[in-house]
C-alpha cells in the first residue's frame, strides 16, 4: 500500500471491451512521479482508450486505476486532460481566451463564473504558449497548430500535477511541436507527470524519458533506453516497423 | 385593439422562450430533436387528460414533458445500438409515439375537444380567449402566464448554468473529467426543451414550435461568434419574426402560426444573403475580388520574371498576353485595367511596365 502512494498513476489489470471485442486486455501500468511518458502502438492499439479509462470517460470491464494512491474521482482536481484536437467543434461561437478559461471551471465548481483572476491566469498561459496575440480571436479562425496550443494553454491553467494528452503533436507545424516539447520539459522540471499518446516513433527518445508500448495488451513499459528496443517494437507492431530507431 | 396586443404578446413570449434553449440545440446539432419532442408529447397529453379530464390541468404539461424526455431516451437508446443513426432513430421514434396519441384520441376521446388541427397548427387567434380571472379581474390571457413562467424558467436555467452548458456543449469529455456530469446537463436541457415545447405547442402548435426553436438561433449563428450575443440575438430575432409574422397574417388574413413560420424563413434568408463576411453576397464579392487579385498577381509575376531581359518588350505587350498566358483578350484587357487602377503596372502605348508597387506585389507573392 505504501508503495502505490508514491506512484503518480497506477493501472492494474485494466480490461476494456466493446461487447466481446477487447480494446485493452489486462493492462498494468506504473508511472512514477515526474516522468514524461509516451504511449506508442499501432492504430487500434487502445492508446486513447487507456487514457480515457484512466480519466473515467470509459467504463472498464475490469481493473483499477489509482492517481497518487486514490481514485480518479478523488483526484480530479490534480489531473489535467488534453483531448484530441478533432474531438471538439471549432465552429463553436467562442474565442481563444474563453476556451482557455474553461481549464479553470473545475476549480470554480458549479454555477460560479470565471472572473478577473481566471482571465489573468488564462492570459499568462496564452503567453507561455505564444498565443497572446490571439486572445480575442474566434476559435474557428485558428490553424491546427494554434488550436493545439490553445488546448495546451487550457491544460496549463488547470495547474494539474498529472497530465494526460491525446496526440498533442498530431498535424501541428514545427514551431508548435517545439513549443509543446519545451512545455513538457518545463512540466517535468516542476515534478509534474505527463502521459502522452504519441505516434511518431522517431522522436520518442528525444522527447520522452519513459515509454509504454501498447497493442491491446501491454508489451513493455519503463525508461526509454531500456524499453524502447527493436525487439519490443517488433512485438508491438508485429514486424511492421520498417526503420530502426537506435 | 386589445386582441392585437394580446396575440403579439403571446407570440413574443413564446418565441423568446423557445429561442433560448434552441441556441443550445442548434450548437449541439439536435434541432430535429425538438421536432420529435413536439410530436411525441401527444400521448402524454392524452393520457394525462384521461386522468384529469381537464385540458387546463398543469399535470398535462408535466406528463407531456415526461413523454418528451422519454422520446430523447428512446432515440438515444436506439442510437446506442449502433444499428441506426441518429436521424433514423428520431424518424422511428416520434411518429410511433405521435401515432399512439392519435389512436388514443380517435378511440377514446372522439367526443372531446382534442382537435388534430389545433395540435399541429395551433391557433394563436384563439389563445387570448382563455383568460386568467382572479376575483373577477381580467389579468390577461392564460397563455402569457404559462409561457412567461416557462421563459423565466429557461432564463434562470441558462443564467445559472451558463458556464456548464457552454463547456458541456463545446467539449463534453472535458466537462466529464472536470466533474460536470454532461449527461445530467444534457437531460436538464432536454427537460427544458420538453416543457417549453409543451407550453408553446398549446399556444402555437407543433410546427411553429420547431420554427421558433430552430430558426432564430440558426439566424443568430450567422451573425455572431459569441455565445452570449447569440442568445440575445436569438431572442430579438424570435420577437421580430413573431411580430412581423402576426402583421403578415393580419394583412393577408391567413394563419398566424403559418405566417410566423414563413417570416422565420424569410428573415433567415435575408440574413443569409446580406450578413457581412459569411453572407452569400459577401462570399460572391470576395470570390470576384479574389479572382481579379489573383489574375493581377499572375500578370505582375509574369512581367517581373521577364523584366530587364532581352524578351521583356515582347512579353509586356498587352496584345501578347492572351497568347502567352492563354488569356481571353477581353479578360486580359480587364486584368490590365484592374492592375492599372491598382497602380501595379503603368502603360506606355501598348507596353506594360511594373511600378514599384507591382514589383513588391510580385516579390511578396513569390516568397509565399
Amino acid at each position: 500500500m505504501q508503495a502505490s502512494e508514491t506512484k503518480a498513476i497506477e493501472v492494474t489489470d485494466l480490461t476494456v471491451a466493446y461487447q466481446d471485442q477487447p480494446v485493452l486486455w489486462d493492462v498494468d501500468l506504473d508511472v512514477p512521479p515526474g516522468v514524461l511518458l509516451s504511449i506508442v502502438g499501432p492504430n487500434g492499439a487502445g492508446k486513447t482508450t487507456l487514457i480515457k479509462a484512466i480519466l473515467g470517460l470509459v467504463r472498464p470491464a475490469a481493473g483499477n486505476v489509482l492517481i497518487y494512491g486514490k481514485s480518479y474521482e478523488a483526484q480530479r482536481r490534480i489531473v489535467g486532460y488534453v483531448p484530441q484536437r478533432g474531438s471538439v467543434d471549432w465552429d463553436f461561437p467562442t474565442n481563444v481566451l474563453d476556451v482557455v478559461m474553461m481549464g479553470r471551471y473545475g476549480a470554480l465548481g458549479w454555477v460560479r463564473r470565471p472572473g478577473k483572476q481566471e482571465r489573468e491566469l488564462a492570459m499568462n498561459a496564452l503567453e507561455k504558449v505564444g498565443m497572446e496575440a490571439y486572445t480575442n480571436r474566434q476559435i474557428s479562425q485558428l490553424s491546427g497548430g494554434q488550436q493545439q496550443r490553445v488546448f495546451l494553454a487550457r491544460a496549463l491553467v488547470q495547474d494539474a500535477t498529472v497530465y494526460l494528452m491525446d496526440e498533442p503533436f498530431q498535424g501541428v507545424d514545427a514551431t508548435t511541436e517545439r513549443a509543446i516539447v519545451t512545455l513538457l520539459q518545463e512540466f517535468r522540471e516542476k515534478g509534474k507527470t505527463v502521459v502522452v499518446v504519441h505516434h511518431d516513433l522517431q522522436t520518442v527518445t528525444d522527447y520522452f524519458d519513459w515509454v509504454m508500448l501498447l497493442n491491446i495488451r501491454r508489451i513493455a513499459s519503463g525508461p526509454v533506453d531500456e524499453t524502447f528496443t527493436p525487439e519490443n517494437l517488433r512485438t508491438t507492431y508485429g514486424g511492421r516497423v520498417a526503420f530502426m530507431t537506435k | 385593439m386589445q386582441g392585437h396586443l394580446d396575440i403579439q404578446l403571446i407570440a413574443i413570449v413564446t418565441a423568446v422562450a423557445c429561442a433560448l434553449p434552441g441556441v443550445f440545440l442548434v450548437l449541439r446539432r439536435m434541432t430535429l430533436m425538438s421536432d420529435a419532442i413536439s410530436h411525441a408529447i401527444l400521448p402524454g397529453i392524452v393520457l394525462a387528460f384521461f386522468f384529469t379530464e381537464s385540458l387546463s390541468s398543469p399535470l398535462l404539461i408535466l406528463a407531456a414533458a415526461g413523454t418528451g424526455v422519454l422520446t430523447v431516451v428512446f432515440v438515444e437508446l436506439l442510437q446506442r445500438t449502433k444499428l441506426v443513426k441518429e436521424d433514423a432513430a428520431i424518424g422511428l421514434t416520434f411518429p410511433a409515439l405521435f401515432s399512439i396519441g392519435v389512436i388514443l384520441i380517435s378511440r377514446f376521446a372522439g367526443n372531446v375537444h382534442l382537435d388534430m388541427d389545433a395540435v399541429l397548427l395551433g391557433e394563436l387567434a384563439y389563445a387570448p380567449l382563455n383568460r386568467l380571472n382572479v376575483f373577477g379581474y381580467d389579468l390577461g390571457p392564460v397563455s402569457v402566464y404559462v409561457m412567461g413562467t416557462i421563459l423565466l424558467l429557461n432564463l434562470a436555467f441558462i443564467l445559472l448554468f451558463y458556464k456548464e452548458l457552454k463547456l458541456a456543449t463545446f467539449d463534453a469529455s472535458l466537462a466529464a473529467t472536470l466533474g460536470f456530469a454532461p449527461t445530467l446537463i444534457h437531460y436538464g436541457l432536454m427537460t427544458l426543451v420538453s416543457v417549453t415545447t409543451v407550453g408553446a405547442f398549446d399556444a402555437v402548435g407543433s410546427i411553429l414550435v420547431v420554427a421558433l426553436i430552430a430558426g432564430p438561433p440558426a439566424t443568430a449563428y450567422l451573425i455572431t461568434d459569441r455565445l452570449s450575443l447569440m442568445l440575445t440575438l436569438s431572442a430579438v430575432i424570435g420577437s421580430v419574426n413573431a411580430v412581423s409574422g402576426y402583421w403578415l397574417a393580419y394583412l393577408f388574413d391567413v394563419s398566424i402560426a403559418g405566417a410566423i413560420a414563413t417570416m422565420t424563413l424569410l428573415v433567415f434568408g435575408l440574413v443569409f444573403l446580406v450578413v457581412p463576411n459569411r453572407g452569400l453576397i459577401a462570399i460572391a464579392r470576395r470570390r470576384t475580388r479574389q479572382k481579379w487579385e489573383f489574375a493581377q498577381t499572375m500578370l505582375v509575376i509574369h512581367l517581373f520574371n521577364h523584366e530587364r531581359l532581352p524578351e521583356a518588350e515582347a512579353e509586356s505587350e498587352i496584345a501578347h498576353l492572351h497568347e502567352h498566358l492563354r488569356w481571353d483578350p477581353t479578360f486580359a484587357t480587364q486584368v490590365v485595367k484592374y492592375a492599372l487602377n491598382n497602380r501595379c503596372v503603368s502603360q506606355e502605348e501598348t507596353l506594360l511596365t511594373l511600378t514599384e508597387r507591382g514589383r513588391t506585389v510580385a516579390q511578396q507573392a513569390l516568397v509565399q
